[in-house]
């Protein structure tokens, strides 16, 4: 077999999104997938927790998202694709999602850019 | 038979896409990258293909996974402008090229590629940035479109080498088809970036030239890398990088570089190449 990953080589302040990493994060990754349209959104900005219940998360994983934790829910297999699109409805642009999870405010990480404007 | 005419390697960047609807094309911060594909428009617009089939990942727009395709080809007249979370952007549908789909899937199901058949697919910015950096829609889009969707975000994702050589099973079904059928085949997405953990902001432009010299001249150093190292060296959101192999496969041995481009203003490297065959 070609091995494509190697576990022995852990890749710092990385998380693969394989397959057990999926399965753990599959609720919050499918909240994110629902929210695709306007009234999706609107109805998850106006009352988080109700709109939780309809995702089957955990106690833990419906704690991550009351705390804005991005980092915590990448840990607990949330995609980054999904995920980001959770964070954009409390503002979080995928650049301050970013900043986030590197522990920066958004000033800071912009200042290690080199054109800031081209967001 | 059919002939493939252009092959093009572009990122694609969600950002661009913004940048596009707010025209911001000659902005500061954006020219350095829509000025480049100024002269691959023109380009295009004499080769005029009859056809782009572009390699591109969903990035949660149409497919989850409670069924997530390895390879996935379009089969639809048109392909409907999708929402990625951030509402819908006002774009035309995408035309399709049905004769052209069923064609391409036939042969590739007999040389043994498993791939998922798609009668509707939205489209989203992996995409419709490459579409938007390319071609013109003015009037109207030049040509039709294939969507070749790749897994590039749930490992196991396929082998660099697995992606080349389904490249090379389009060049032959491309050449299977009608007399002066003409193609461009697309590879997209990367360059080196980081979006997930404590990483986020990872780049290597070093890395992202030499890519560029490899594509060109000698893609083996890229057939053969493992996802693992491609992550280690660009990023772990740049393994979408096995795309541009896809096109590579569909090209010749030797080709002919036409335009190159890198740019990296903020999180990713944004590349450019363009090649035609060199037939012996
Ligand atoms: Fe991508």
């Amino acid at each position: 077999m070609s091995q494509q990953l190697d576990p022995d080589r852990k890749i710092e302040g990385s998380y693969i999104f394989t397959g057990p990493m999926s399965q753990k994060g599959y609720a919050l990754n499918k909240l994110g997938a629902s929210l695709v349209s306007d009234d999706a959104r609107a109805s998850f900005k106006a009352d988080e927790d109700s709109y939780m219940e309809r995702f089957e998360l955990t106690e833990t994983q419906k704690k991550l998202i009351r705390d804005r934790n991005w980092i915590g829910c990448v840990k607990g297999g949330a995609n980054i694709y999904f995920l980001y699109k959770i964070t954009s409805v409390f503002g979080d642009s995928l650049y301050k999602l970013g900043a986030k999870q590197a522990g920066m405010s958004y000033e800071e990480f912009l200042r290690t850019r080199k054109i800031s404007g081209a967001t | 038979m059919g002939k493939i005419v252009a092959g093009i390697g572009t990122s694609h960047v969600p950002s661009i896409g913004v940048a596009y609807d707010k025209g911001q094309q000659k902005s500061e911060a954006w020219s350095p990258l829509f000025d480049a594909y100024e002269p691959v428009q023109k380009w295009l617009s004499e080769i005029k293909p009859d056809v782009a089939i572009i390699t591109y990942n969903d990035h949660g727009c149409d497919f989850f996974f409670d069924k997530y395709p390895t390879f996935a080809i379009g089969a639809a007249d048109k392909y409907p402008i999708g929402d990625e979370g951030f509402g819908m952007r006002q774009l035309p549908p995408v035309p399709g090229d049905t004769a052209f789909s069923w064609h391409l899937i036939n042969e590739l199901v007999y040389n043994e590629f498993d791939i998922t058949v798609c009668q509707e697919l939205k489209m989203e910015h992996g995409f419709l940035v490459p579409m938007n950096l390319c071609f013109s829609q003015e009037p109207s889009w030049p040509l039709k479109f294939v969507p070749l969707a790749v897994n590039v975000i749930q490992h196991p994702l396929p082998t660099a080498a697995r992606c080349f050589k389904l490249g090379r099973a389009i060049r032959n079904a491309v050449e299977d088809y009608n007399d002066d059928f003409t193609v461009a085949i697309f590879g997209t997405g990367g360059m080196s970036h980081q979006l997930s953990g404590e990483r986020f902001g990872y780049l290597n432009s070093e890395f992202d030239e030499w890519f560029l010299d490899q594509i060109e001249g000698d893609p083996s150093a890229l057939i053969s890398m493992t996802h693992q190292e491609l992550m280690e060296r660009a990023g772990v959101e740049a393994v979408e990088l096995i795309m541009w192999l896809v096109m590579r496969g569909a090209m010749s041995d030797q080709v002919e570089r036409i335009h190159r481009n890198y740019y990296v203003p903020m999180t990713t490297g944004m590349g450019l190449i363009t090649l035609e065959n060199v037939v012996p």
